[in-house]
């Protein structure tokens, strides 16, 4: 019987635990080996070259102009995308034809972004044939180079991922409030609070669970930021890396310029950054939590 | 007396329209933004059906006539449907071995204390963590050691392998929750652990299994990283790959018609799909994340 249930464990967990070792733990921890190597991809011939891809990669202009978009994204889209999704659930509550609101939003979220992208690629147009630059033509703006522009590509891309991002936190949001007590509700109306200060007072905080974990995804998000660069923006993360992640350096300098070390270079540097963030996150919105 | 009878109704009659005023301005808000949702959309459906000189129009405006020559050319010409099918193997596979072995080791790991049981559940969740380009450089030569390049058994491994972590966190969790009692008289009566599992425990798993099941379809049919280094062979293309060519392709022979109609059909069977799980969509998706 022992024997047996020893059998039974190691039976259930041999195969998944060599899939996920193989093709998920192994090439990871490998990054960080090939990072200190001057491998260009033909086997035998990889020597250990210390920090010089490190340095490499650090001295590079890319490299700042990547951190400075990260920075944007970071700053900007998890409170636009938490802000916009927030307000929505909070005015879609008890209202009329939420379902309908509920499913329209949400819908962006089962699109692949690599579809999202091409979507928007006709939304940005830079002639009358975009949308946006349609819809301007009569009013006698435009036409705007929404990616072309050096100025607005971030913003742009940024606007894209409020877009598609926006649905999915409303309607966990939306959850999140409709598990309030109703008692704490009448109790803040009979105490004569509008709804102003329902909002901020009592529904913003009572759903800081919802709204913390919003933040690590869209954090991560924006840190990961690879697919909607590399099909939206010019030149793979142009014009000129105004909109260029460290993902996207990663796939060029491994899959376009051969130059392995210095790709999994940066691969390691976005992982420690991706790992503070985590832990900074962590730290900061760990509070008492709220009892009810 | 008149007073105190009064005020109560001249107080519910203003809450009444304030909360009128107030659902005006609510729908203004979410209409917006529902347009803003949809009208890329519809832009795309009715682009399917016209040609460049109406595509330079008016960007809502109807096509002249349906154009479903846009269509066919997409279907036949842009291989639209090889890419489909090619996503619908890899996700069937992909998603299939998932949830199996990541049941089988979430199961094993919520309910038979051995030791070490808890570091190899942390060796699981460990994965949560890492961002994917991270593997990205070594797994293509991972891949192509084990002459799996190009092939879609390479790329559903790799899915699996991907997916693992989370799937069986997810799962780990909810068999915790799940009462040993039935498990117990289920032994008793002289049934295997493995039969337990399939023919008790899998079956009591199922609001959770469905949640990740979709959570992984979802995730799996839109990747696009891993695909992009791991099959270069246009037959083997997923459908993500497929519209990302489309659409590059599109702008160097202006042929917008087509990239319209490929696009519209690589979204249909998900609105479709949506239209008719959205429920079950929406908790799965969100039930990940409140764990």
């Amino acid at each position: 019987m022992r024997h047996g249930r020893l059998r039974f464990i190691g039976g259930f967990l041999i195969l998944p635990l060599v899939l996920y070792t193989v093709f998920m733990v192994l090439p990871s921890a490998q990054s960080f080996q090939i990072a200190f190597t001057d491998w260009r991809g033909v086997s035998a011939t990889a020597n250990y070259v210390g920090f010089d891809n490190f340095a490499r990669v650090l001295q590079s202009d890319e490299f700042w102009k990547a951190m400075r978009n990260h920075g944007i994204l970071l700053l900007v889209v998890p409170p636009a995308t938490i802000a916009l999704a927030m307000y929505f659930a909070f005015l879609v509550r008890g209202l009329w034809g939420a379902g309908f609101y509920r499913v329209v939003f949400f819908f962006p979220q089962v699109l692949s972004v690599a579809i999202v992208g091409v979507l928007f690629q006709s939304v940005y147009r830079p002639d009358e044939a975009g949308i946006l630059n349609g819809l301007l033509k009569p009013l006698g703006a435009g036409p705007i180079g929404f990616l072309t522009d050096p100025r607005l590509a971030l913003w742009s891309i940024v606007a894209v991922m409020v877009w598609s991002g926006v649905g999915f936190y409303f309607v966990l949001f939306s959850a999140a409030m409709a598990g309030i007590p109703a008692e704490v509700e009448e109790a803040a109306a009979l105490d004569g609070a509008g709804r102003v200060r329902l909002f901020f007072a009592i529904l913003v905080p009572m759903v800081r669970d919802a709204v913390q974990v919003a933040w690590v995804f869209l954090g991560m998000a924006a840190l990961d930021a690879f697919v909607l660069v590399k099909v939206l923006s010019v030149n793979n993360g142009g014009p000129d890396g105004a909109t260029t992640t460290v993902p996207v350096q990663v796939y060029g300098k491994a899959f376009n310029e051969y130059q392995f070390g210095q790709a999994s270079a940066a691969a390691v540097v976005l992982f420690f950054i991706v790992m503070t963030f985590a832990a900074l996150t962590m730290r900061v919105t760990r509070r008492e939590q709220l009892e009810y | 007396m008149a007073v105190s009878v009064s005020m109560p109704a001249v107080r519910t009659r203003s809450v009444r329209r304030e909360t009128r005023g107030f659902a005006v301005l609510a729908h203004v808000s979410l209409g917006l933004w529902a347009l803003a949702v949809i009208i890329p959309i519809v832009y795309t459906v009715l682009g399917s059906f016209k040609d460049n000189t109406e595509l330079f129009g008016a960007p809502l405006a109807l096509p002249g006539h349906l154009r479903w020559s846009n269509w066919a050319g997409a279907w036949e010409q842009a291989h639209i449907g090889r890419y489909m099918l090619n996503s619908l193997i890899v996700v069937t596979g992909g998603v299939a071995g998932t949830m199996l072995l990541g049941a089988m080791a979430a199961y094993v790991l919520a309910r038979f204390p051995f030791p070490g049981n808890r570091l190899v559940y942390y060796y699981f969740v460990l994965g949560l963590s890492i961002p994917g380009v991270v593997a990205l450089v070594p797994l293509f030569f991972v891949v192509q050691r084990l002459g799996l390049l190009d092939t879609h058994t390479g790329l559903i491994l790799v899915y699996i392998g991907q997916s693992l972590p989370f799937t069986v966190f997810f799962l780990a969790a909810f068999f915790k929750t799940l009462p040993g009692e039935i498990a117990e008289a289920a032994a008793m009566d002289g049934a295997s652990h493995t039969r337990t599992f399939f023919q008790i425990m899998m079956p009591m798993a199922k609001p959770a299994l469905v949640s990740v099941t979709i959570f992984n379809i979802l995730g799996q049919w839109n990747q696009y990283m891993f695909p992009l280094i791991l099959i270069q062979d246009p037959d083997k293309w997923m459908l993500t790959q497929g519209i990302a060519q489309i659409s590059t392709q599109a702008g160097y022979q202006a042929e917008w018609g087509p990239m319209f109609a490929a696009l519209t059909i690589s979204i249909l069977p998900v609105l479709v799909v949506y239209a008719i799980f959205q429920r079950q969509i929406q908790t799965g998706l969100t039930a990940g994340a409140v764990k």
